[in-house]
């Protein structure tokens, strides 16, 4: 995608400061927002386009899979208008299974990679699985940077694992989680993403969905600011996902207005905006039936997964 | 002190264990007996009425789930709590639409009615649940369980006496509850969640909004997510709109109009009946 060889890369060791307080209030600002009638309906579909099923447990057996690739491409069958979401989000030893389900489609298939979540595995062995799933075909790695090195001022070690990464990702798109749950500060949020953009990243996401606090908004706010400051200065777009903690359909469309409002409406494509969610892409469809027919809707009615 | 400042009191709705305004921001005015003005109630919204019923849900298997005896003691502590806010009750009721003796009846009344279905909790089921004759080696037997969440919708007529029989019964069997209160008395409504708020019901099991029945009773009726409706108020249009929209997801749906609450036989088992799905389990038995 983009050429890291011609680019002069920022000095990492300078931080560029985020006003707390400002980033906050901003984010705040975006949860008054509400969009009604026929815009609702195509922001909750855009919605659900960009959803990324995820099943990311130790018990997900191939069944379970199964039946979250069929979610994925049907997600409520009894309305043939309904979007398919964009991907979905397993380990790596369901990649295989995911993709021959998912074959022709057009819903990708994502892996989780690199020690998934903590990242504490050997550089080797992490390589080795990011190769494993792009080998059992799937066309997205999220991968997660060794936030103990980036705790520890080593942001070298960061960009060269990323940037590793990439080069053993080959075709395949390369999200980078930050964990911005462990990463304290937004200015560190701020720098995560620099760094994660500047070594390569086609997506930067927020969160594994295994610490709390996961996405938020303002955590959002600053590597959206992160993204549009790259885009001004290489004219390349990064993707943004965040993930974890996004359950409503509700706070969906108001992370969809701060996209919208920072990055503009070149963002508003699951291309380059994803939602890393489970239980997100019910509450969607439910209210997408509840404005078509005016009727609340019951979980009792959708197919859960 | 004679020119001090009454501190009046904010009705507000009761959802989710919590005392919160209409999310409209509407309220409306309702006059006591001589057409003075008595109290400014929320006026609720159809999007109130969602997270009640939102919350309902949520706490309905926490509800149905704490043993009946449990729910028992539960219901006695609302009667407990009532009693020492009997001339709280009597003094709104007679100001509203009564006269003091009738008042202290209903008050009373209602007070009991709560002691007897506390007493029902643990013994209806007991009851009404059979052992079933069947013609292979198999112990067939049939047990009540709660219906889930219920939509309740109160009449103007003995308003407290009608709110304590509507939801009595439903919440002793294990269901909770949605109540859009009588919309000319709708503040005594108010006073009762704060009993019930004080009395260990969990939040989430009962849910009281005040508002007009027009607003709120169509959504009530269409909501995929509500189990059961009682509709104890007496309005032909409405009872069409209940059973067409009730249909879309095969509601439970009782009729209670015209019942006077006042009357020893407005209280009975078969009322919490009415909110329980029976069902029934084979078991092999070796012959």
């Amino acid at each position: 995608m983009q050429n890291t060889k011609n680019m002069r890369i920022p000095d990492f060791k300078l931080t560029v400061p985020v006003d707390q307080i400002g980033v906050e209030e901003r984010a705040a600002r975006f949860r008054t927002r509400s969009i009604k009638k026929e815009s609702k309906l195509f922001a909750l579909k855009l919605a659900l386009q960009m959803v990324d099923l995820t099943t990311l447990e130790g018990m997900d057996s191939p069944g379970k899979v199964r039946q979250l690739c069929n979610k994925a491409m049907y997600p409520y069958e009894a309305d043939p208008d309904i979007p398919k979401v964009a991907a979905i989000c397993v380990y790596p030893n369901r990649v295989r299974l995911a993709a021959e389900i998912l074959k022709g489609s057009g819903v990708h298939v994502a892996s989780v990679a690199t020690s998934f979540p903590s990242g504490m595995g050997t550089l080797e062995s992490r390589i080795e699985e990011v190769k494993y799933a792009v080998d059992e075909g799937a066309d997205e790695i999220d991968m997660v940077i060794s936030r103990w090195a980036f705790l520890k001022g080593e942001y070298n070690y960061v960009f060269d694992e990323v940037a590793t990464f990439k080069e053993a990702c080959g075709p395949a798109h390369l999200k980078v989680i930050l964990e911005t749950g462990e990463l304290e500060t937004y200015e560190n949020v701020r720098k995560a993403s620099d760094i994660a953009i500047y070594a390569g990243a086609d997506f930067i996401k927020t969160s594994t969905g295994k610490i709390s606090p996961a996405a938020t908004m303002p955590v959002t706010l600053v590597m959206l600011y992160a993204i549009r400051d790259y885009y001004l200065k290489t004219g390349s777009k990064i993707g943004m996902k965040p993930a974890g903690g996004i359950r409503d359909a509700k706070t969906a469309l108001h992370y969809l207005a701060m996209v919208k409002e920072t990055l503009g409406a070149d963002w508003l494509t699951p291309d380059l905006f994803r939602f890393g969610a489970s239980s997100l892409a019910n509450d969607l469809l439910m209210q997408i039936i509840k404005q078509k027919t005016g009727q609340y809707q019951s979980p009792d009615y959708f197919s859960i997964g | 002190m004679s020119n001090r400042l009454n501190v009046l009191k904010t009705c507000k709705l009761y959802i989710g264990g919590k005392f919160s305004r209409s999310e409209s921001e509407h309220f409306f005015q309702v006059p006591d007996k001589k057409q003075k003005p008595l109290a400014n109630l929320c006026r609720a919204s159809r999007k109130d009425l969602r997270n009640a019923i939102q919350v309902a849900r949520k706490a309905q298997a926490g509800w149905a789930g704490r043993s009946a005896y449990n729910r028992g003691q539960i219901l006695y502590r609302m009667a407990e709590m009532m009693e020492g806010r009997r001339d709280q009750f009597i003094a709104e009721l007679e100001r509203a639409v009564s006269s003091k003796r009738r008042a202290e009846n209903e008050v009373d009344l209602a007070i009991d009615r709560l002691v007897h279905y506390a007493g029902w909790t643990d013994k209806y089921s007991a009851l009404f649940s059979t052992v079933n004759p069947v013609a292979s080696p198999h112990f067939n037997f049939s047990i009540p369980e709660p219906t889930g969440v219920a939509g309740i919708v109160a009449p103007d007529e003995q308003p407290l006496a009608a709110l304590i029989s509507l939801i009595a019964p439903v919440i002793a069997g294990g269901n909770v509850c949605v109540v859009l209160a009588s919309e000319k008395y709708g503040s005594v409504a108010c006073t009762l969640a704060e009993v019930i708020h004080s009395s260990d019901v969990p939040g989430g099991v009962v849910n009281v909004l005040t508002g007009f029945r027009a607003d709120l009773v169509p959504h009530l009726a269409g909501h995929m997510d509500v189990n059961a409706v009682l509709f104890a108020a007496d309005d032909p249009e409405q009872k069409k709109v209940i059973q067409e929209n009730a249909h879309l997801n095969v509601k439970r749906v009782h009729f209670y109009e015209g019942t006077d609450w006042m009357k020893d036989d407005a209280q009975s088992p078969y009322y919490i009946i009415d909110f329980q799905e029976f069902k029934t389990t084979w078991h092999p038995v070796g012959t």
